[in-house]
């Protein structure tokens, strides 16, 4: 039986505004997401902002009710057993809110331990763990406030793993952390799910999601519009080379006319400094270098390189423009 | 044993929180302070002497414990949200009522200070002679009425995780309460149809029960209709808990955005 199991999960935000004409306003944040998790899965969820990531984790936490659909933790319902569910997760996310700052990182795991109902023979023992897991060890008593945003992250993991969650949410971990840091975190939910807590994971960083999960779904505008393994992924999306032209100004319509070339499958244009770089994903086989450039005739032209393609391209092909 | 426990915990550990900010801590010495010496100011102008000042100086202290706590509770909420710890304590398996009890408390316990700050002030800077008939009834009763306001302030808190723009509510009942339970000037004055409001409210027990220990009366019949209510607001907050946090989730008003 799979750990997480997702079924047809809506959820619209509904929001009115002014004092006596209330303008009400609705927002389809998931539009019927279907899904499931294995035990010991590492899971990842990844989309743009505002595709509904963030919404589909809280609605598997219980912090919001799905709308329509059906969505169960370890078998109990997220609707009808919040508490159960609550018992057994974890949730994490990224950046600097989420803890108590005028107390220290000890206090901020103390309380949390009782929160859970971590026993308090236990809780001393848990806590010490858990910060040599985070290396957060000999600057427990200093207050948050004072941490460095990897700090907090890596406090906030801890504060996570407090009650040895069997399935554990990861909600953008790794935003604002440096490479180290980074590094660090994701060694540490590799060692988690090798220990067998299953972790659903979101993340903007497609060499995490590429390193670290078993499987991902491409969420965009509320909608998985892809899933599978990460290799999966890029085979099924591009199964051809790509072409990156880095162009300094690039002219109107050149994209409409490189995306109307034979065997050019897609055209992105992303914004590298003062330059723009064309990510032309090409048909298997098809030679299109040449006709590209004569399409950019009048632009100044700078490196072109032919690449195999990377998570990145499948993601950005899947979810449109970046 | 653990719910004892884990009240104990949060108890101390949002008083811990609201010790360590030094303007917090500044202010919360002063406020109390700024009361009695405009309500000292005032009846002593007017004349006042001898129980009536002491009276006055029981008031102005218990102003001071429901000003904390009414404001402060629905406040600290709202700072829970915006801190981005209210999701997380939700999300906790841990009843959400409990959570909430141990920070008014916490709140109505910072406002128990104010009582001891104000009596000293007015015996010290004014003159007023503390004479208190029954000091253990005395200490009893500011018991009751810092749990019985404690309770109230859970009640106005509960309904912040719902509302973001609950927390105003506090600051708006912050002196209404002060003029309908009696703290400075007695309930025969205000109009008939006031009594009833008074009488649902456990700080106009609880002041009363206060000042008939300082005169030496009987404290009983006051104490258990403060606690009567205190155990009746603690039971609403409960069963309106759980509407509010399904509210709450249905809504989407435990994160700011």
């Amino acid at each position: 039986m799979a750990v997480i199991e997702v079924k047809d999960l809506t959820r619209t935000f509904r929001s009115s505004k002014g004092l006596f004409r209330r303008n009400a306003r609705e927002v389809e944040a998931v539009r019927g997401i279907s899904f499931s998790v294995e035990r010991g899965e590492l899971f990842g969820l990844l989309g743009p902002n505002g595709a509904g990531k963030t919404t589909t984790i809280k609605m598997l936490i219980t912090l919001l009710l799905p709308t329509t659909g059906q969505a169960s933790v370890l078998g109990f319902d997220v609707v009808a057993h919040p508490r159960e569910v609550r018992r057994r997760v974890g949730y994490v996310f990224g950046g600097d809110r989420g803890l108590y700052d005028r107390l220290s990182g000890l206090d901020n795991l103390r309380y949390f331990a009782e929160l859970y109902a971590v026993p308090p023979r236990e809780q001393r023992t848990r806590i010490h763990e858990l910060l040599e897991l985070v290396g957060l060890t000999g600057r427990e008593k200093e207050r948050v406030e004072g941490y460095s945003r990897g700090m907090r992250q890596r406090l906030h993991i801890a504060r996570g793993l407090l009650h040895r969650p069997e399935v554990l949410f990861l909600d953008e971990p790794s935003i604002g952390i440096d490479p180290v840091g980074a590094r660090e975190l994701r060694a540490t939910v590799k060692a988690l799910v090798e220990h067998g807590t299953t972790v659903l994971l979101t993340t903007h960083y497609m060499f995490e999601a590429d390193d670290l999960c078993d499987r991902i779904a491409v969420i965009a505008g509320g909608q998985i519009v892809s899933s599978g393994t990460p290799d999966d992924l890029k085979q099924r999306v591009s199964s051809g080379p790509v072409v990156e032209v880095e162009v300094y100004g690039v002219l109107g319509g050149v994209v409409d006319r490189v995306q109307g070339l034979p065997g050019v499958r897609s055209v992105v244009v992303e914004e590298r400094g003062q330059a723009q770089v064309l990510l032309v994903h090409v048909e298997p086989g098809a030679e299109v270098t040449q006709a590209i450039m004569s399409c950019l005739d009048d632009a100044r032209v700078g490196r072109v390189v032919t690449r195999e393609p990377t998570l990145e391209d499948a993601y950005i092909e899947l979810v449109g423009t970046p | 044993m653990s719910t004892l426990r884990l009240v104990l915990v949060t108890w101390w550990l949002q008083l811990k929180i609201r010790s360590r900010s030094a303007f917090d801590g500044l202010l919360g010495l002063l406020w109390p302070l700024f009361f009695a010496t405009t309500i000292f100011l005032m009846y002593r102008a007017s004349g006042a002497e001898g129980s009536a000042l002491l009276s006055a100086a029981v008031g102005a202290s218990v102003m001071g414990i429901w000003s904390a706590t009414s404001t402060s509770a629905s406040f600290t909420l709202q700072q829970e949200r915006r801190q981005g710890t209210l999701e997380l304590l939700v999300a906790a398996p841990t009843p959400f009522p409990l959570l909430i009890f141990p920070v008014t408390l916490s709140m109505a316990t910072v406002g128990a200070y104010s009582m001891i700050a104000t009596l000293l002030w007015g015996r010290f800077v004014f003159g007023i002679e503390i004479a208190v008939a029954n000091p253990l009834a005395f200490v009893l009763s500011t018991l009751v009425t810092v749990v019985g306001i404690g309770m109230l302030g859970f009640l106005l808190a509960i309904s912040t995780v719902r509302y973001r723009s609950a927390w105003a509510i506090g600051a708006a009942l912050e002196i209404p309460v002060w003029l309908i339970c009696g703290f400075l000037i007695p309930l025969q004055v205000l109009p008939v149809w006031v009594r009833p409001i008074a009488w649902l409210l456990a700080p106009t027990w609880g002041m009363s029960a206060i000042r008939a220990a300082a005169e030496g009366r009987g404290v009983l019949a006051d104490l258990l209709a403060c606690i009567a209510l205190a155990i009746a607001y603690g039971f609403i907050g409960m069963l309106v808990s759980r509407h509010m946090l399904n509210s709450a989730r249905r809504r989407a008003t435990l994160a700011l955005s």
